[in-house]
């Protein structure tokens, strides 16, 4: 299994490299540049051109990549031009941020997909199957940032229930009190994710199961006399949850880019919202870092999905 | 013989699926009885029923999808009366089955041990060491050569036959009084099906159980069987002991089928193929002898309208009389081309 694992890694290399080079050079090819918003407009020209000369943007293509590589080697990720910071710390207190929305709204997710999956696929053909269906097709159908600018609407502005901005509130003290304010900021954005971004689940769990159902090993349990609840639980849930537990770690993924929405429309201080201000301001920096980073988490993400799958199917484990 | 009789009892029994909202026959009006200490074999092509009869007996349709009428008499009880919980009594107890495909038929995830002992948590009280020790010794009996490092394997690790022995393992954990083996040696090379036939003949000995087996493979109906039931498109056509089935063969579908097989003492360089498919089951024609349209040189007018069975000799029954007037065309002489 490590063997596996290990060769999985090693694949990964040349896909970060490719993915490293197409990432600068979509970047570079943006129009515009960093500095002519932020200085005065009335400013000569000249000076423009200096700091780009001083900031190596007139270096050929291929001087400013290797430039840039070579700074990664060291954990540098260049100054962001926007915030005159660097982009390390730039980005990593929005990951963390980031990180828990995504899980929190992962968690919710399976929570409520998994039951729905399991109960229609039990009942197919039926009406709570075609409830559910309906249901995740509709949500599946209605683009998320409108739900999210109603959602926002109703439970943040007109009931109050929900915070509409930031990660933490100003007031909350230390420990748990700051704890239980991130978690009331990211309650909202998590559950209406998690209700709105079933159909996946919902839908692979479905057939998964209604495959088990009809599967022979189904069926000699039931010759051997093992009452239905107990088939449901031993052979058809276990054996169905296996490629949606290898899901898990693919879906984590799906959700940082999601992050976009959620981050832009809740003014959520994540990775998402940096990455929409950054391209706004055209600061190359924080773009690349931040496409090579969820480039490299979904690759990261395939990965985990691969160890999952070989830790829980047996059939996997040899080689 | 009075309890004998009251082992296994078909009467009447039609097993009908749902296809587009109507139902279709696949079995029907069949009666066969099934005694302790004998291997009845159950022949015919595929597509002849002999699957849904071997389900029907165990109860394994979906009742939503499936109508079922007539009565499975099983040691005095009638078992399509029973509920899913009752049935369960049976199942995996009293009654084994065998499957036909070794690898789908095992779970993929569960080790060999732990599908083997699952039959024993519902129908025995055995602790986990007893369950450990049976699953060792069923393994062993099923000719497993090395029970410990088998119990402790997934099915993909196992050869095909291997996987045959332990579904036989896991249909005899309980003792069954009844078998029912559906094509247990078809996915399997000749030398392990020799084996897996003696495995069941074996068990068959020291549990006194009535067997069901079912194939298509006449060879080893010959080898195994004590009598045979021959079933043609959803009916039985002819049924008897083997002598009488091999030796004083009647229905004409038997003589076909007992004809195409390969014999190695005639040098014929042709086999005999019967004509034309077992007809599906929205095709099934409602009256009449069902096998007419595959012997079309024989005279419609000599197939009886309703063809029901009729006792040739003690113990030996045939469908329609159509068989006394009954020749291939070869046997024929010059009389027709």
């Amino acid at each position: 299994m490590w063997k596996t694992i290990l060769r999985r890694i090693l694949i990964m290399i040349p896909e970060v490299i490719i993915l490293s080079l197409l990432v600068f050079l979509l970047a570079k090819a943006m129009p515009g540049d960093p500095f002519t918003g932020s200085i005065n407009p009335k400013a000569d020209p000249a000076q423009l051109h200096h700091l780009m000369k001083m900031n190596g943007l007139y270096d050929p293509w291929y001087q400013q990549y290797w430039n840039w590589v070579v700074h990664l080697f060291h954990g540098d990720l260049g100054n962001s031009y926007q915030y005159q910071e660097p982009v390390t710390r730039l980005i990593g207190s929005r990951a963390v941020n980031t990180l828990w929305l995504a899980v929190f709204t992962t968690i919710l997710t399976y929570c409520f997909a998994l039951p729905m999956g399991m109960y229609a696929a039990k009942h197919e053909g039926k009406l709570p199957d075609s409830i559910i269906r309906i249901y995740t097709y509709v949500t599946y159908c209605i683009p998320f940032f409108v739900i999210l600018i109603i959602g926002v609407w109703i439970f943040g502005y007109v009931l109050g229930w929900f915070p509409t901005t930031g990660s933490i509130s100003a007031t909350a003290g230390p420990g748990f009190s700051s704890a239980a304010s991130r978690l009331y900021h990211i309650l909202l954005p998590g559950i209406l994710g998690a209700l709105f971004g079933t159909v996946n689940v919902v839908q692979y769990l479905r057939s998964e199961v209604i495959d088990a159902k009809r599967s022979d090993y189904v069926r000699t349990a039931r010759s051997k006399g093992v009452p239905s609840k107990d088939i449901y639980r031993h052979h058809i849930f276990r054996n169905s949850l296996l490629p949606i537990a290898a899901f898990a770690g693919y879906s984590i993924t799906g959700l940082l880019n999601g992050s976009l929405f959620t981050e832009t429309v809740f003014s959520y201080p994540g990775m998402g919202l940096l990455f929409i201000n950054s391209i706004s301001y055209r600061d190359y920096t924080v773009i690349t870092a931040l496409v090579l980073i969820y480039g490299i988490l979904n690759l990261l993400g395939t990965l985990l999905s691969d160890i999952i799958l070989s830790i829980v199917d047996p059939r996997i484990r040899i080689e | 013989m009075g309890a004998e009789t009251n082992f296994l009892d078909i009467k009447d029994v039609s097993t009908s699926f749902k296809i587009n909202g109507k139902y279709y026959d696949a079995i029907s009006h069949i009666n066969l009885e099934v005694h302790r200490d004998e291997i009845l074999a159950i022949v015919g092509e595929s597509g002849c029923g002999k699957s849904t009869l071997a389900t029907t007996i165990m109860g394994l349709h979906d009742p939503s999808e499936t109508k079922i009428s007539g009565e499975v008499n099983f040691e005095g009880t009638n078992l399509l009366t029973l509920d899913e919980n009752g049935y369960n009594q049976f199942r995996g107890a009293k009654i084994g089955m065998i499957f036909q495909d070794p690898l789908s038929a095992l779970n993929p995830l569960k080790r060999i041990e732990d599908q083997i002992s699952e039959v024993m948590n519902y129908h025995t009280d055995f602790t986990a060491e007893q369950k450990h020790q049976r699953v060792l010794e069923l393994l062993d009996q099923v000719g497993i050569v090395n029970p410990k490092r088998t119990a402790h394997q997934f099915p993909h690790e196992l050869s095909g036959g291997m996987r045959q022995r332990v579904i036989i393992a896991i249909a005899i954990a309980c003792k069954p009084d009844l078998i029912i083996a559906d094509e247990p040696t078809t996915a399997l090379d000749v030398t392990i099906q020799a084996q897996i036939l003696d495995v069941l003949r074996d068990i068959q000995k020291e549990n006194h159980a009535g067997i069901i087996l079912i194939t298509h493979d006449l060879g080893v109906v010959a080898e195994t069987a004590d009598r045979v039931a021959v079933m043609y498109a959803g009916q039985i056509v002819e049924d008897g002991s083997a002598e009488q089935i091999f030796d004083k063969p009647k229905h004409p579908y038997t003589r076909s089928l007992l004809r195409s097989m390969p014999q190695l003492d005639k040098e014929d360089d042709e086999l005999y193929v019967i004509k034309g498919n077992v007809p599906s089951l929205q095709k099934m024609p409602s009256t009449g002898d069902r096998f007419a349209p595959r012997i079309p040189w024989i005279p419609a007018d000599v197939h009886e309208k309703e063809p029901v069975m009729h006792e040739v000799e003690a113990g030996h029954n045939v469908r329609c009389t159509c068989y006394q007037s009954f020749s291939f065309p070869d046997e024929m002489g010059g009389a027709t081309a």
